[in-house]
This record gives structure tokens, C-alpha cells and sequence, in this order.
């Protein structure tokens, strides 16, 4: 599958691409109606510097922004100054005012606030606020509360979205940017609150917490006789203290909350409000577009606003021109001192490789030679061109597939960078790139 | 060689391409392994090229040499009512109680009861034996949660040995981690020579030893082909443009003078050399942190193509190369 496109030898035109409308960044971070921007997308696919680039970037033209991360890198974590637990957005200093226009005298510049979701401080922060103090002791001892909030499958999740819906309610911001946990499943953070809300409103909740008062009523006898069993089979498989534990945990919240349901509801409906832009970020492989698709079908289904792709680590090239094949036979030629005087005339430019070139190319001539070590790396150079070459291809088929799977949204591309991105400056660079909206030639 | 090989590393490190290549290299001559899947994301019949994996040992690949690969996809759900049936003859019950919402409580809401069954399961694999007597499978190969979650998910049934101090569960979370915890167990992380995922694998690595789970290697993914040496690394700050050009021209490659076709093709291949030397650099870097993890440290190369089942199999055959199996 080495083959070329057609249009690598074509530089101008690239033709070969299928098109796809572009994502514009920047109207989407000037528009004052977009509120919150949810950046999702399978882990390893640079979320985290997209949301924090993107909320920067914000930041810079005007707007007061914060952004929730996950999982930040520690550096980066660093450089934006919230790589302390308190679970507090931080301003970040070093921000500059780039805005297009000159600020009018109302016009304050923007801000930039940061932070990092710490879960089980989140949760416990649910808890304090929403139950009188020694109700919200109880549930904070509990054992079970305990190894819930430290993060079993779908908490993170849940208190991420919480954060969201803490932020959102605060009004301190005109724009939130969050970034979503690397789940097992991508929606999971879509799907989480839901579980845990509609599991507290369940049946079984109300058996666990509330046994007597389905007892009394007559009609539920035999109703009852199996509620009674099933606790029993609980209670044997948990073991009784943790079936305990359970119920006192289960009715401590439910009574506390008002159900949790309500919030998740609230959760998912914040989602779905006309001022929340999804951002599917992916990176141009395989697995990440496939994830990408079913991002995009999914937030669909959930009449979730998706505004488009955010495609990361595209590479690019200068020499489009110079097809992997040419390069590869090219890169031979120079490999093999005696086939270079077959190149068409540049007597004029170098050598006469006959002289000093045909003769057996052993190591001692190599390097009496003064031009070998240059025509070595010139051969490497090509090599290196090549595998490029076969990269952007692939790059390219990934792509389209996509595409030609889901034409309607819009997308960026972000050329790769070479190093990870650690401060301001690197996100500055990575919000640049965003708002080209293209490739750029490296 | 461990017989519960547990595979782990960060999201886009290729952890699940790891696990397959290492339960095909592992399946030498006439031996079978068991490669399992945890998280329900279908990543193995995905890679395979096969139809979802159901909630049952399949055979999906004989490896180079004769072995067999089974794989199964452990559901949390379905292995708790299998659980159910086992112990307590759970019928009818065993469908109220999914009506009434207690299975999806029990494996989504339930600390870690969850993981406690699919750790369960996968031990269970481990421990089971034919007619014989023998082994049914000679490795279980786990394509695990990623490293941030990868000791939480393993040390769970301590967790909830802890929690349910009585019963079944108590029980049977004690003799999984017995497992665990023992040399027959190994857990592997699988890199990039990236920034973040190297910092994640020292952090998880840490984590494992002070649960006190037994690490088994680092497996370096995507190792990219080194195309240019040290010595040619240090000519491209200093080569002369018009050198580079003339070369080009030599090889076939169109006018060396300023304005002709190689030579406008110097810049471009000059700039996509820095861009190589800046990436060595970093990754070098890497290496050293990896080299300071006191681990055996194995390499897999980048393939050109989109993983496939031949991928796989130059994988697994890379892997015995380097005596993982």
C-alpha cells in the first residue's frame, strides 16, 4: 500500500482531498453566545492542550474564560500555575491582550482561570454543601462513600460534569472549556451521571432504603417476599456490613440531594443547551477517527451540539512535490557512489564522479571522498522524505474515510509538533495553529 | 514466564496491539493462551478484523508456530450472574434481580465490584485445568484499563476484602488477589517515547510497587526507524546549502543552481531533518527516563501501515526476538 496518491506530485492543487467544511475557531470563541466548549476524543489524542490552547486563545481575544482540566501534564500543569490540589480555578498570569480591534473604554481584556478536577474533592464538596454538617460527616465516613469517591468506574466522569455544572452556575465566566476524562468508553462522562442518577431512583434504592413502608401495603405482599429475598442474596453476597453500609450511604444521599437524578438531568440539559459546542478532538489514525465517528453519532443521537473535528498532529511537508518513490530512488543513487555519474549533467556543479567516485567504494575511499559524508546525508535526508511521504498518505486515507463517512462537520487540522507543548507560549503557538485552519506547509 | 500477563499504558500507546502480539508470541508450539478483554471496547475483534467478541472463549488466530489464541471479552454484568448462578442456583431471581436495576448497581455503582469480577474471571482462566489436570491455558494475556487506573483496578479485591469483611465476596476477592500478587502474575506498561506517557509509566510503576504488585516490563511502542546517525545528525546544522543541492542534482533529482528543482527541494528535507533531530533529542531523553526504571525495557517498531493481522504477527515475532516469550 505503498502506492501515492495522484496528487502528491501536485502541490497547489491537493486536490485529492475531499472536502470538508473548515472549522472556525475563532468565531466560535468570539461568539459571545458560546458558553461552555467540551472538548471529548479517545485518550492520547492531545485533548488536554486543545481544551487549554483553545481556552488561552479565548482568553487573548477578550473573553473570560475558564478551563477544567482532567489530567494535565505536569508541566503543563506548572506553567499555567494550577498544579495544586485545591480545586479552585486560578488565574493564570502571563496572558497577553492580543485582541484585533482596539479595546474600546468599556472593553476590559480577557482573563484566563485554571484548573485541575481533583474527584474525590469535588464529590466531598457535593456532599458539604448539600447537607447539614452533621449529616455531611456521616456520609463522608462512610466506607462506602469512600471508595466511591476515589474514583471507581464513572466518578470522574460524574464529578467532571459536576465541576461543569458548578462553573456554569457560578456566572463568573463568559466561557467554560472543559476537557473530558480518558474513558473506557468515550461517552462515558455523557453516560455516567445518568447511571448513577437513574440507579438512585430505582427500585431497588427505594427497597434498600424504604423496606417497611412496601411491607404495609397489602397489595405488595408478594412483592415484598421478593424484595426480602433479594436484600437476602445481597446481603450474602456483599456481606451484611457492606449491604449495610450501602443502605445508610444510599439513604443519607438520596435524602440529602433530593435525588440525584435531578442534578444529572441538569447536567445533561446544560449539555444540550443552544450555548455548548462540542469539539471532537482526534489525532489522524485509525483507532482515534474510528473513535472520532462514534463520538460524532452519539452526541447526534443525544442531540448533543457537535460544531466539528479538531484534527491533531497532521504532518505536512515542504517537498509535496517529491513523491516517496522518487525520494527512495533517488536516495539510492547516492547510496551507490558508481551510479551518480548517470545523473543528468551537473559536471559543472560537482566532481566528476568518475574521478574519484566509480572506483570500489570501500570505507577507505569513502572517506578520502569529500563529498561522501554530504551525499550520506543527502540519501538520508531523501530516506526521511520518504517515510514522510508514506505517512501523509496514510494520513490522508484516515482521513478521507472519515469524511466520506460524515461529511457534514466541519473540521481543523493541527500540524504535528515535534515536543510536547509545556507552556504559554507552546499553547499560544498550538491556538495559532487552530484559527489557521490548515495545514501549513513545514 | 508469569502465566497472568497483564498489559497496561496510556490511552494511544497501542496497549491492546501489545496484548494481541503478546498472546500470539506467547502461543509457541502447541501451547494456547487466552487473551482477555475488560473494558468492553471490542478493541480485540476490532484488531482481529473479527465480529464482536460474545461473553465466550473463542479461537481467533493460530500463531507463527502452531499455538492457539483464544480471546474472550470478561462482561461485568454477565460474569456477576454467572457468579449468581454458580453459588447460590440464582434462576428466575438472577433476571429480577437485573430487572430491579441490582446488576447494573452491582457492576456500575457497587465499589469496584466490578473490577472484582473481572479480575475474578480472568484468574479464574488462569487457575483452570482440563480432564487432565493440566492447564487449560498456558498464558492469560489481559488487555487492562489504561495506567492511571491500572493499580486501583488490580488492587481492588484488597479493597473489597476490605469492605465486605464477610461472605462470598470476601472470599473470592482474598483468593484473587493471591493471584495477583504472586509471580505468576506480571504487569506490563506500554510506552511511547513521548513526554506524558513516559511520565505516566514511571508514576503507575511506582504505584504497582507500592501495592505491592509484581511488574514485569516495559514495552516501548512505535519505535520510529532511525534513518539518520549522530555523526550526520550533527552535519545538518552545518552542511552548506548548495552541497545538499548538488547532491540532490546528482542523484537525479533536477538543477542544483539556485531556483532549480533540488534545489528548492534543500530547504523542505533540511527542515524536516531538524524536525527528526528535535524528536531524537526528546526522545533520548525519554530513554534515559526509562533506563532509570530499573526494568527490562523491550522496543516494538513503528510499522508503515494500519495495524493488521500481519502487523501483528511481525509484532509477536519482534517480541520473541527479544525473549518475552
Amino acid at each position: 500500500m505503498s502506492q501515492e496518491p495522484q496528487t502528491a506530485a501536485d502541490p497547489d492543487a491537493r486536490s485529492g482531498r475531499s472536502p470538508a467544511p473548515t472549522l472556525h475557531v475563532d468565531a466560535l470563541l468570539d461568539d459571545p453566545a458560546t458558553r461552555i466548549v467540551v472538548c471529548c476524543g479517545s485518550g492520547g489524542v492531545g485533548k488536554t492542550t486543545t481544551a487549554a490552547a483553545l481556552a488561552l486563545r479565548a482568553a487573548e481575544r477578550g473573553r473570560k474564560v475558564v478551563v477544567l482540566t482532567i489530567d494535565p501534564a505536569k508541566r503543563l500543569a506548572q506553567s499555567m500555575g494550577i498544579d495544586s490540589l485545591d480545586n479552585v480555578p486560578r488565574r493564570v498570569k502571563g496572558t497577553e491582550d492580543r485582541r484585533e480591534e482596539a479595546p474600546g473604554e468599556s472593553a476590559e481584556p480577557g482573563e484566563l482561570h485554571a484548573m485541575m478536577l481533583d474527584m474525590k474533592r469535588t464529590f466531598d464538596e457535593v456532599v458539604e454543601t448539600h447537607a447539614d454538617p452533621e449529616r455531611a460527616a456521616q456520609i463522608l465516613a462512610n466506607p462506602f462513600y469512600q471508595t466511591v469517591s476515589g474514583g471507581f468506574a464513572g466518578t470522574q466522569e460524574y464529578m467532571a460534569m459536576e465541576k461543569l455544572g458548578q462553573l456554569r452556575a457560578k456566572d463568573e465566566w463568559d466561557l467554560i472549556v472543559v476537557d473530558t476524562p480518558p474513558s473506557r468508553n468515550a461517552l462515558d462522562f455523557l453516560d455516567a451521571p445518568k447511571r448513577l442518577g437513574s440507579f438512585l431512583d430505582s427500585k431497588l434504592i427505594r427497597v434498600l432504603t424504604a423496606p417497611a413502608k412496601l411491607g404495609g401495603r397489602a397489595g405488595m405482599a408478594f412483592l415484598n417476599v421478593g424484595m426480602s429475598m433479594m436484600t437476602g442474596t445481597l446481603g450474602k453476597l456483599l456481606g451484611g456490613q457492606l449491604l449495610k453500609d450501602a443502605q445508610t450511604f444510599v439513604s443519607a444521599m438520596d435524602t440529602t440531594f433530593g435525588g440525584f437524578r435531578t442534578r444529572a438531568d441538569a447536567t445533561f440539559k446544560l449539555l444540550q443547551a443552544p450555548g455548548t459546542a462540542f469539539l471532537v478532538v482526534a489525532a489522524p489514525e485509525r483507532d482515534a477517527l474510528r473513535e472520532a465517528a462514534y463520538f460524532v453519532e452519539r452526541l447526534a443521537a443525544e442531540k448533543m451540539p457537535l460544531v466539528g473535528l479538531v484534527l491533531n498532529r497532521v504532518h505536512g511537508s515542504g517537498a509535496t512535490r517529491l513523491s516517496a518513490e522518487r525520494a527512495l530512488a533517488a536516495a539510492e543513487n547516492l547510496a551507490e557512489p558508481g551510479i551518480v555519474d548517470q545523473a543528468d549533467g551537473n559536471a559543472d556543479v560537482r566532481n566528476s564522479p568518475e574521478t574519484d567516485g566509480s572506483s570500489d567504494s570501500g570505507p577507505e575511499d569513502a572517506a578520502a571522498d569529500p563529498d561522501r559524508p554530504v551525499d550520506e546525508l543527502t540519501a538520508g535526508l531523501l530516506r526521511l522524505h520518504a517515510e514522510r511521504m508514506r505517512l501523509l498518505a496514510r494520513e490522508q486515507r484516515t482521513r478521507d474515510r472519515f469524511i466520506s463517512h460524515h461529511p457534514e462537520v466541519a473540521i481543523v487540522e493541527v500540524p504535528a509538533l515535534p515536543g510536547d507543548v509545556h507552556d504559554l507560549t507552546g499553547l499560544r503557538d498550538i491556538g495559532d495553529r487552530l484559527a489557521a485552519g490548515h495545514t501549513e506547509l513545514s | 514466564m508469569s502465566r497472568l500477563q497483564v498489559v497496561s499504558g496510556k490511552g494511544g500507546t497501542g496497549k491492546t496491539t501489545v496484548a494481541a502480539a503478546l498472546a500470539l508470541a506467547l502461543a509457541g508450539e502447541g501451547k494456547r493462551t487466552l487473551l482477555v478483554e475488560v473494558e468492553g471496547r471490542q478493541g480485540i475483534a476490532q484488531l482481529f478484523g473479527t465480529e464482536a467478541l460474545p461473553y465466550e472463549e473463542r479461537k481467533i488466530a493460530t500463531a507463527p508456530g502452531g499455538g492457539e489464541v483464544y480471546a474472550l471479552a470478561i462482561d461485568a454484568e454477565q460474569a456477576l450472574l454467572d457468579y449468581l448462578q454458580m453459588f447460590y442456583k440464582l434462576g428466575s431471581a438472577g433476571r429480577a434481580l437485573r430487572k430491579l436495576g441490582a446488576i447494573d448497581f452491582a457492576t456500575t455503582i457497587a465499589p469496584g465490584l466490578r473490577d472484582v469480577l473481572l479480575t475474578g474471571k480472568a484468574c479464574e482462566a488462569v487457575r483452570r485445568k482440563d480432564k487432565k489436570g493440566e492447564f487449560l491455558y498456558d498464558h492469560v494475556v489481559m488487555d487492562a484499563p489504561p495506567t492511571g487506573r491500572i493499580t486501583r483496578f488490580l488492587n481492588v479485591n484488597d479493597e473489597m476484602a476490605g469492605l465486605a469483611k464477610i461472605g462470598p465476596i470476601h472470599t473470592q476477592a482474598q483468593a484473587v488477589m493471591r493471584v495477583l500478587k504472586s509471580p505468576e502474575t506480571a504487569v506490563h506498561l506500554v510506552t511511547l517515547l513521548e513526554e506524558m506517557p513516559v511520565q505516566e509509566t514511571a508514576d503507575g510503576i511506582a504505584e504497582l510497587r507500592a501495592a505491592g504488585l509484581p511488574v514485569g516490563r516495559v514495552i516501548v511502542n512505535m519505535v520510529r526507524p532511525e534513518v539518520l546517525d549522530a555523526a550526520e545528525l550533527d552535519l545538518v546544522r552545518t552542511v552548506p546549502h548548495t552541497a545538499v543541492a548538488r547532491a540532490l542534482s546528482s542523484a537525479g533529482l533536477g538543477g542544483g543552481q539556485r531556483g532549480g528543482h533540488a534545489e528548492r527541494l534543500v530547504d523542505p528535507l533540511l527542515a524536516q531533518a531538524a524536525e527528526y533531530a528535535e524528536r531524537h533529542t526528546l526522545e533520548q531523553e525519554q530513554r534515559a527516563v526509562l533506563g532509570e526504571l530499573d526494568l527490562p525495557v523491550d522496543q516494538l517498531p513503528l510499522l508503515a501501515e494500519d495495524m493488521d493481522l500481519t502487523g501483528l504477527y511481525e509484532l509477536a515475532l519482534e517480541l520473541r526476538k527479544q525473549g518475552l516469550s
